[in-house]
């Protein structure tokens, strides 16, 4: 399956066939056009934050040209990654991030085969309804997750909040709704026959699962797997709200809340702090790109 | 090896009913066919065999258990699908011997009864190909393999052929034949085309609306249809059938077409069809070959009408004909050398020795 769409026709030498030809120029020349304008909108503010990044502050605050570094400077860089507390909030950044992909993959590729396989009363009802819940934006859920936490740690006297773990609980309910979503779709569509064919094979649900529609949906669990990791990395808002220790801030929340002291904004190591922490999403997706596309397109076309 | 009986079994899914109630007794050994159009209930039936859909009503068993409620891993069945529904990341190798290693068979054994079938099959320089990497035939022959390596009670067939073009789809019929010849397990085959029915079964099962209309040998079928059905679906043009009244006219028994046109009974007929007579309105059943050119010297139960040809369809061995009798349009099948033109008159010769009356009111044939 192939993500892109133009047909990689060589132009036409001689215009013979006039208006389809100019027809296409117009069009590769007016996507160019967007495209071009796209790139320019999206890679504006990370070029603008690795400039900044290179830049002492008193250059930041200099009135100077802002997109020039005329006395570049790696001491931001060397100080972040020299001080204990960045590389605290990288561990845990990282540390829960993959257990919430390990959990969510645990939880949503079962549920999705089941929800799209084992035909059984209410199962289409119950995959709308995990849905539905990916509807439900964080800045709804977090006040009542609080409260029940809140009530937790009155009833059992475990304290919940401020503990880097609880947000292996929280990031689930964003990423498992949508995970088990994207499942539910790749899984839908694999041939019934090749289920069936495994089922009088001699396998169990299980060993179905595991050993036919597992590695038949790679593409699809990496998919799956990617956004549950770029969900889990970006998350503002959960951390900000249920963790307040520098010891137990994630990466987002911690340069924020340790960067910026009063109103003494550290542009230089924000940026810096920042462009190292978009590093790991990136890296995942230069590698794993192709899976990506091919995982969020299946079931749109047949083949 | 085993036999199947199938005992009033009813398929209802929520008010729609698949299958009305149908008995089959397969023997062991048997190449059986079910045949029929869509939604004839068919695959249904071979579904409720595998154990792949419940059983709403009435029994299946399989050599001599009855299976209702046994899971499809524990029937000791094989299928192959329509659409082969080979395992896309495993070798063929690893697609044959999925069942086995499943059930934990010994390594030597496995590798063994995957050369055997292999072998049977043709396909042993295929086995480390991944699917993709197969022309359908191949597909097909492996999902064979893999149905043959587990040596199944039953192998059951689910219109294995339908997606191979019409070439490959004659020499996987005859690879079929050649395969239960050697392997002789028990099959349950089903398919939409009376072709592969009539040449591949020990005995064909016509189903039609959830119904067996008839279970019988393919010559049976051929020559003995029971009802209309079955007498239209089974042979290639299909049975004509016309309208007409049986009669007595001068003290013969005849079949009157039009005015213009009365084919007399062959008298060894007339016995078995004489109670018939006045009852109104019945069809005659004719097939395209027992509708010819007329010779100089008819046969006794031959008789010779004039026909004005619609069209005609040369087949190099034959010829097709078509041209009307009361509205209807007849097929008939000429010597090509007998000059048959369209738009042109040609004398015809109906053979009523091989002919079939059908009660219209009933489909049944008398």
């Amino acid at each position: 399956m192939t993500a892109t769409a133009t047909p990689s026709v060589p132009a036409a030498t001689k215009p013979r066939y006039g208006s389809m030809s100019r027809d296409r120029r117009w069009a590769m020349r007016w996507s160019y056009f967007f495209l071009i304008l796209f790139v320019i909108f999206f890679l504006t503010p990370p070029i603008y934050m690795l400039i900044t990044s290179l830049k002492t502050s008193q250059e930041i605050s200099a009135i100077t040209n802002p997109w020039w570094v005329f006395d570049p400077t790696l001491s931001n860089y060397k100080e972040l990654l020299g001080s204990g507390t960045f590389l605290t909030f990288f561990r845990n950044s990282a540390v829960v991030s993959v257990s919430v992909v390990i959990i969510t993959m645990l939880i949503s590729v079962p549920a999705a085969f089941a929800l799209s396989r084992m035909r059984f009363w209410g199962s289409a009802t119950l995959a709308t309804g995990v849905f539905l819940t990916y509807l439900i934006p964080e800045t709804l859920l977090f006040i009542p997750l609080f409260k029940m936490m809140a009530v937790f740690n009155e009833l059992t006297g475990i304290e919940l909040i401020n503990r880097w773990w609880v947000l292996l609980i929280l990031y689930p309910t964003l990423t498992v709704p949508f995970c088990t979503w994207i499942m539910i779709g790749y899984f839908a569509s694999i041939p019934k026959e090749l289920d069936e064919a495994a089922l009088i094979d001699g396998a169990t649900w299980t060993q179905t699962l595991l050993k036919i529609f597992i590695p038949v949906a790679l593409p699809g669990l990496i998919a799956a797997t990617i956004f549950a990791f770029t969900v889990s990395w970006a998350q503002f808002l959960y951390p900000l709200a249920f963790t307040t220790s520098e010891s137990q801030l994630v990466l987002p929340v911690g340069i924020i809340t340790t960067l910026i002291k009063g109103d003494v904004f550290n542009w230089g190591q924000i940026m810096t702090g920042a462009l190292l922490g978009a590093a790991p999403p990136l890296i995942i997706y230069a590698f794993l790109m192709d899976y990506y596309i091919a995982g969020l397109t299946a079931g749109a076309t047949k083949g | 090896m085993a036999e199947v009986h199938i005992r009033k079994v009813v398929k209802k899914y929520d008010e729609v009913l698949a299958v009305r109630g149908i008995d089959l007794d397969i023997r062991d050994h048997e190449f059986v066919v079910l045949v029929g159009p869509s939604g004839c209930g068919k695959t249904t039936t071979l579904r409720m065999i595998a154990g792949l859909e419940d059983i709403t009503d009435g029994e299946i068993a399989i050599g001599g258990d009855v299976v209702n409620d046994v899971p499809p891993k524990d029937r000791d069945i094989a299928m192959v699908f329509q659409n082969y529904a080979l395992y896309p990341h495993m070798t063929v190798h690893e697609n044959m011997s999925f069942g086995l290693r499943l059930k934990k068979f010994p390594k030597d054994e496995i590798n063994r009864r995957v050369d055997e079938a292999a072998r049977i099959l043709d396909i042993k320089e295929l086995l480390d190909r991944k699917p993709k990497q197969l022309s359908g035939g191949q597909r097909q022959r492996v999902a064979m393999g893999r149905a043959i390596v587990r040596n199944p009670k039953v192998f059951l067939f689910d219109e294995p052929l339908s997606n191979l073009d019409a070439k490959l789809r004659v020499q996987m019929r005859i690879e079929i034949k050649k395969v239960h010849q050697k392997v002789r397990t028990t099959t349950v085959y089903v398919t939409h085309d009376q072709v592969e029915a009539m040449t591949l079964a020990d005995r064909v099962v016509v189903m039609n609306n959830g119904v067996i209309e008839q279970v019988g040998t393919p010559n049976d079928l051929y020559h003995h249809p029971k009802t209309r059905f079955v007498a239209g679906f089974i042979g290639s043009p299909a049975m004509n059938f016309i309208p007409c009244k049986l009669q007595d006219e001068a003290g013969e028994l005849k079949l009157r077409i039009n005015d213009g046109l009365a084919l007399p009974v062959p008298p060894a007929r007339a016995g078995k069809y004489v109670q018939h007579k006045g009852n109104g309105s019945v069809l005659l059943g004719l097939r395209p070959e027992h509708l010819t050119e007329a010779r100089a010297q008819l046969d006794p139960g031959v008789v010779a009408f004039d026909a004005n040809l619609d069209v005609t369809e040369p087949m190099g061995m034959e010829t097709l004909v078509y041209f009307p009798i009361n509205g209807e349009t007849v097929c008939g099948r000429v010597n090509p050398a007998a000059g048959a033109k369209e738009g042109a008159p040609l004398k015809m010769a109906a053979d009523l020795n091989n002919m079939h009356l059908i009660d219209p009111k009933s489909g049944l044939v008398l």
